[in-house]
């Protein structure tokens, strides 16, 4: 087997993303025509200059031309993918490996979701068709991941009120970044009496344990590493990208325990090994992680090697992850304060590596360890829930390596 | 001589008080309790539950020829329903399986059915009684099954009550019907039938005990059922038989199970009886029939594997009386905002049926990794089409993680939700069923048990679902 990596082979020179929320009065396509814009914009191109798209949205239309026709492409190529929650991502790696091999000059990864047209609270468009004979029965996304914490507090010996503390800090701490970041959905802080307090959605969840419905769109331009500065001054180099689909066994097999998702454990590995990182938690500016739900953040930490097993409910709790922390993670305010439109998610996570490493972000969020002198980048998507997933984890960086 | 093989009866968890009935409609109180199936069970899954107690002994299931499901609450119209229960108890597929539902008498035409066929025959008596808020017959009326296996020496199984002789009298009697979709049934004025029944009675009690040579002295176990209360109690004082001998009708604890009714107060007796006793069961309902059984020997050690004073015992605290009216579709609550269930699709429904009815796994012959539902492909060995047919309807196990579904679709939320892993080996994520939120805890012993999941779109989807292990109860299965 082997898994090559393409390091330092291409480059993001353009990206647009748009406020996510409720936007009640635009569509789908109202929202990524202003992602697409945007990004074309902020390279210095026209969509005359893309040779092809990769186009991420879960529910939110089929085929290429949910984009072509939004924006009356000229016989472009336009790829649909999707991949859970991780489409966005699937979409810019796609895009990424399409530069990368020579096919193309110039590609366009754009991913959007409207959730907010259906009436329906929570991830209504993401029923998974299972096998048909409706024996897996439903449960919703929050009861899906709320399995992870009663299995978390028992291996670890914790109390269930303390993992509430726990998870309660991540979800306050991911809403004080979303208060600065004026594209997030949520914008309050909120204190950590009102999150733990509020009213129960599933397990030990909260409302604020979820990430927000929301909808919106983010897009980004690719091109091949030595053309980057023809377009920018400060382009933002891919590093490393992996991608994995689980066995999905982990609700089969009693020797999965709940406390890990052995799928990002595995797409992180990989990606470290691609961009040579070998200590993420120094080497890291920062990360945009999935914090579709808290308990899933607590977790990650561990299986993206940022805290020791069993260790993250501390670190978390002693601010290692706070925007004025060794290692901030989601410092634009994460799948909870930013929101959540499916396809459009992973595209978003790079949309603030690329603001933090080109120094863009607003000052009251800005990382201190670009200024330090650390120049790379993580995003982590995820999609599906315990035992059956998929994980996407990419690096990228500010500076080519010598 | 043919007899009776095996029985089993199930009493649902879930109880309603009738004082709680008064206390919210501001009707006058009602003693005792009834028992109330659960939001998610029919007559089909009760059935079920009552069929599994009656087959839980080793190499029974094999002998069965014919299954009849009586009901006079069938889940299906035009559709069989006896069906669904062969798939869930995984018989031969030549075993034929049918209905006689729509009447309450179907019970006993069912019982007499069996015990006078040449094969060996397992019939479910299978009701769930329902009335008007605050009408008599939703206090008194009670939800259960019970499934009585007939056969006798030519089978080579051993014949726990011998039939002695049986007789029936029909009478076409308006004394309570009711229409097709009718939520309750309509009684004509109780003192027009109470003395028909009374005298048809005593024709076929004098009729069958005289086939079997016997007087009424000779009864030990009097067992009067049906539904019209009076002509029940009058038939108990006047028709000659010893009082000690008259068995109590349960009406008190799960009340009257209709259809059920006879097959429950049997099965009560049958857990009780001695050997060389005399079983008189007379069945009140356009007419009446009377089986007249005697025990042998081997009851003591072939009792059913619940015995229904157990479940009884088992059941839960009262139940609100507005969840029960919510169940039963009588009071219609605000959904969840989230997208309607799907009905199960009818093709893969049918090509999984040993998994959908039989929750039958499967076991990887490379590995002996255990999969559900059962897989081509190994999930530890990664071998294809290497597995074999692995039953799991009586495998217990243990809760892994758990959840509390507040947003899910359920007819009574939450849905709780566990993560089970069985004994020797498999796991599946399921909901947990008559239960309470402090049931769901990791570590937790739980069984399975069938139940109607949802109805959607007018399809009833029927799976499995974890329940506690209760001691003494539902939960105790032997065999």
């Amino acid at each position: 087997m082997s898994s090559h990596g393409i390091r330092d082979r291409v480059a993001i020179v353009g990206m647009g993303c748009t406020p996510f929320g409720e936007h009640w009065t635009r569509s789908a396509d109202d929202l990524l025509i202003d992602a697409v814009g945007e990004a074309v914009t902020s390279a210095g191109i026209t969509l005359d200059d893309i040779d092809a798209y990769w186009f991420g949205t879960q529910a939110s239309g089929v085929s290429g031309l949910t984009l072509s026709r939004a924006l009356h492409l000229p016989h472009k190529p336009v790829t649909r993918v999707e991949n859970m929650c991780a489409t966005g991502s699937e979409a810019l790696r796609n895009a990424c490996y399409a530069v990368a091999s020579g096919a193309y000059d110039m590609a366009m990864a754009v991913g959007v979701e409207k959730l907010k047209d259906s009436g329906m609270s929570g991830l209504s468009g993401t029923v998974i068709p299972g096998a048909g004979d409706d024996s897996r029965g439903e449960i919703t996304a929050p009861a899906n991941f709320s399995l992870l914490a009663p299995a978390y507090a028992a291996k670890y010996g914790l109390a269930q009120d303390e993992l509430k503390d726990v998870i309660t800090r991540i979800a306050w701490k991911n809403h004080v970044n979303g208060a600065r970041n004026p594209r997030a959905q949520f914008r309050k802080e909120v204190p950590p009496e009102r999150i733990r307090s509020a009213p129960i959605v599933a397990g030990m969840l909260g409302v604020f344990d979820c990430s927000g419905v929301s909808d919106g769109s983010a897009a980004a331009i690719v091109v091949r590493a030595e053309d980057a500065h023809k377009y920018t001054d400060r382009p933002v180099y891919v590093k490393a990208l992996s991608f994995v689909a689980g066995p999905a066994d982990g609700l089969l097999d009693p020797a999965y325990d709940f406390t890990t998702f052995p799928e990002v454990v595995a797409s992180a590995r990989e990606a470290y090994r691609q961009a040579g990182i070998t200590d993420p938690r120094a080497e890291l500016a920062l990360a945009e992680v999935h914090d579709c739900f808290t308990p899933t953040e607590l977790v990650l930490m561990e299986d993206l090697g940022f805290s020791e097993r069993g260790q993250a409910w501390q670190d978390v709790t002693s601010g290692v992850f706070d925007l004025d922390g060794p290692l901030p993670v989601n410092p634009d305010g994460g799948l909870k304060a930013f929101g959540h439109p499916i396809g459009a998610s992973g595209l978003r996570m790079m949309f603030e590596a690329w603001l933090q490493l080109r120094g863009e972000a607003p000052p009251e969020r800005t990382v201190r360890s670009v200024a330090e002198g650390r120049s790379l980048a993580l995003t982590h998507n995820l999609g599906g829930g315990p035992g059956e997933c998929v994980s996407f984890v990419s690096v990228v960086g500010s500076e080519l390596t010598d | 001589m043919a007899g009776l093989i095996a029985y089993g009866a199930y009493v649902p968890y879930h109880r309603l008080a009738r004082t709680d009935v008064a206390a919210v409609l501001g009707t006058g109180a009602g003693k005792g309790t009834r028992a109330v199936a659960g939001y998610d069970e029919d007559t089909t899954s009760m059935a079920v539950e009552a069929a599994r107690g009656a087959l839980a002994r080793d190499g029974l299931r094999p002998r069965i020829g014919q299954l009849f499901l009586a009901t006079a609450a069938p889940a299906y119209l035009d559709k069989t329903n006896a069906t669904a229960v062969h798939a869930a108890l995984g018989l031969d597929e030549h075993v034929l399986a049918a209905d006689m539902a729509g009447s309450v008498r179907s019970g006993l035409a069912a019982l007499v059915t069996a015990a006078r066929s040449p094969v060996a025959t397992l019939t479910v008596l299978s009701d769930l009684r329902t009335g008007l808020p605050g009408g008599g017959d939703e206090v008194a009326g009670g939800d259960g099954a019970a499934a009585f296996v007939f056969g006798g020496h030519r089978n080579g199984a051993p014949v726990l009550a011998e039939l002695l002789a049986h007789d029936t009298v029909s009478d076409e009697i308006l004394d309570r019907w009711r229409l097709p979709g009718a939520p309750a049934s309509r009684v004509w004025e109780e003192r027009f039938a109470e003395e028909i029944y009374v005298s048809l009675a005593d024709k076929a009690l004098s009729g069958a005990l005289e086939q079997a040579g016997l007087e009424r002295e000779a009864i030990d176990h009097f067992v009067v059922s049906g539904l019209h209360a009076r002509a029940c109690a009058s038939v108990r004082r006047t028709a000659g038989v010893a009082p000690e001998a008259v068995t109590p009708d349960l009406t008190g604890t799960i009340g009257n199970a209709g259809t059920a009714q006879p097959g429950l107060l049997l099965a009560d007796v049958l857990d009780r009886a001695r050997p060389g006793e005399t079983i008189a069961l007379v069945v009140l309902g356009d007419g009446a029939g009377v089986l007249l059984l005697r025990t042998t020997d081997a009851l003591p050690a072939h009792r059913g594997a619940r015995p229904v004073a157990a479940q009884i015992a088992a059941g839960g605290a009262p139940m609100p009386y507005a969840t029960y009216l919510s169940w039963r579709g009588l009071l219609d609550r605000e959904p969840p905002r989230r997208p309607d269930p799907e009905p199960p699709c009818a093709p893969p429904a049918h090509r999984r049926s040993g998994w959908k009815y039989g929750f039958v796994a499967s076991r990887c012959e490379k590995c002996g990794a255990r999969h559900l539902p059962p897989d081509r492909v190994c999930t530890s060995c990664r071998s294809v089409d290497a597995m074999t047919a692995e039953p799991m309807e009586q495998v217990r196990g243990t809760v892994a993680t758990f959840t509390v579904d507040r947003l899910a679709h359920t007819p009574s939320p939450p849905m709780l939700v566990v993560v089970v892993d069985y004994d020797d080996g498999g796991r599946f994520r399921c909901q947990l069923t008559d239960a309470t939120e402090a049931d769901a805890v990791i570590g937790a012993r739980v069984e399975m048990t069938f139940r109607r999941t949802v109805t959607a779109a007018g399809v009833h989807n029927y799976f499995w679902k974890a329940r506690p292990v209760r001691a003494g109860g539902t939960g105790e299965a032997r065999g």
